[in-house]
């Protein structure tokens, strides 16, 4: 049995089933708002809930029964008091690897840190003063922190990624940082431009976690490879029928697996060709095969977001997830060899979490 | 005191009452003042920067006003999600 959070314009669903035919839904919850990502911490088996009010705005909630009604809110995800800035929206929620530890990332910009099991956060200092920050630039959904990416074991290790603002990679906890965006070429760019140029728009961001110092990246135009922890990047797109997407997902048993879902271009988010396609690498990015059995073949022009793909399990047994806009989530129990429907008629998708990202089930 | 109406989840928030009175001299000062009696309620209508959040309105005695206005003793303040209806929590 597997168990699906799937965040919507229109609440949060929780979808339980068997690979290879449709789920059902189990629970609703925030009925009638925007959740912007949920998920499951591994450890605890605590489920949060990023929820954005017209009205109220950005809130965390968290709850150790999804299917109950008895969510909390979690504390202190907010900026300074009395400044000039408001959170906007909080976009993921991730694990640590320390005990208790889990953080979050939000616009703009923003990191933060609970080290008491998501009850209370706060924001991390060294990325918000950090002196750079004033010639950060949103992206087209905000200036968003979305990618949290831990270093397995070593919980002083962290890279993070923001659009438009580029990779951020800390050494010690997040008292410093520096960024990681050597080998990317930004074609909204100047050739010339100066080297402390931070405006990239990085979509999405994974480590391998059997060899963390190799992370893929989904870029605004281009898909990247780094094998030496985000200091520099090599473009791994050839093969593929567009640079352009959003998220990102890998086989945690194997470092040189990664899984896009390509879309046209960032001026037609929509699937190419009319044609659902995942495109796996098995060898780094050298190669890219479409794996599509199962999924829509023609006059399918979906939207797929960033945080609407994700997996559970490892190997052959690699479970992937994938929601769109449409409404429509799709599920493949075999490594994407072949896929099925899981749900057909809900909102539009946002986010789709299937389990821990560490891999551990 | 004014008197302050909330509904839906701030009425949750605020000890399940939907009428608080309270002192303050302006709009603003009345709803830090429930934040205040009511920490729940804190970030859902003034945002961190101490801001009227976007979307939600105030009016006295009827009138929308703004987070600067004064409002007397015998004044009703409404507290309301702006452009909201159906069926949902009241």
């Amino acid at each position: 049995m597997t168990q699906l959070l799937v965040g919507t314009r229109k609440g949060l669903y929780v979808l339980e089933g068997e690979t290879g035919a449709p789920f059902e839904v189990e629970a609703r919850a925030f009925a009638g708002e925007s959740v912007e990502y949920a998920m499951r911490d591994p450890r605890s088996g605590r489920v949060f809930a990023s929820v954005t009010s017209a009205f109220y705005g950005p809130k965390v909630f968290y709850a150790d029964d999804p299917t109950a009604e008895a969510w909390e809110q979690a504390a202190g995800l907010e900026l300074p008091e009395g400044g000039d800035h408001a959170l906007e929206r909080i976009w993921v929620v991730v694990p640590g690897e320390t005990d208790g530890v889990i953080y979050a990332g939000g616009d703009p910009g923003v990191l933060f840190e609970s080290r008491d099991g998501g009850a209370t956060f706060t924001l991390n200092r060294g990325l918000w003063e950090h002196p750079s920050r004033r010639r950060w630039q949103p992206g087209a959904g905000g200036l968003c922190l979305h990618s949290i990416v831990t270093w397995p074991g070593d919980p002083d290790r962290l890279a993070v990624a923001i659009s438009a603002a580029g990779v951020w990679l800390t050494e010690d906890g997040g008292e410093t940082w520096r960024s990681g965006n050597d080998g990317i070429v930004a074609r909204y760019l100047p050739e010339d431009m100066p080297p402390e140029e931070v405006a990239f728009c990085v979509h999405c961001l994974e480590r391998a976690p059997t060899r963390p110092e190799r992370m893929f990246m989904q870029f605004h135009g281009g898909v990247y490879r780094s094998d030496d922890a985000g200091r520099t990047w090599n473009d791994i797109a050839d093969g593929l029928p567009s640079d352009f997407g959003f998220p990102l997902a890998i086989d945690p048993a194997d470092p040189d697996s990664a899984y896009i879902i390509p879309l046209v271009a960032d001026v037609d988010r929509v699937t190419p060709e009319g044609r659902v396609r995942v495109y796996e690498t098995r060898d780094a990015g050298q190669s890219w095969s479409a794996r599509s059995h199962g999924l829509p073949g023609r006059d399918a022009y979906l939207t797929i977001l960033r945080e609407a793909f994700d997996w559970t399990g490892r190997g052959a047994e690699l479970e992937l997830y994938f929601g769109a806009t449409s409404g429509t989530l799709f599920g493949s129990g075999d490594a994407g060899a072949t896929w099925f429907e899981v749900a057909t008629h809900l909102p539009p998708i946002l986010s789709v979490s299937a389990g821990g990202k560490s891999g551990e089930d | 005191m004014p008197v302050v109406h909330v509904r839906g989840p701030l009425k949750q928030l605020a000890g399940d009452r939907g009428e608080h009175v309270l002192e303050g001299e302006s709009v603003g000062q009345l709803l830090r003042e429930l934040e205040r009696a009511h920490p729940s309620t804190c970030g859902w209508i003034l945002d961190e920067r101490g801001v009227l959040r976007r979307h939600i309105n105030v009016f006295v005695n009827g009138e929308r006003v703004e987070q600067d206005t004064r409002v007397e003793a015998s004044d009703r303040v409404d507290v309301l999600p702006a452009i909201s209806g159906g069926f949902g929590p009241r």
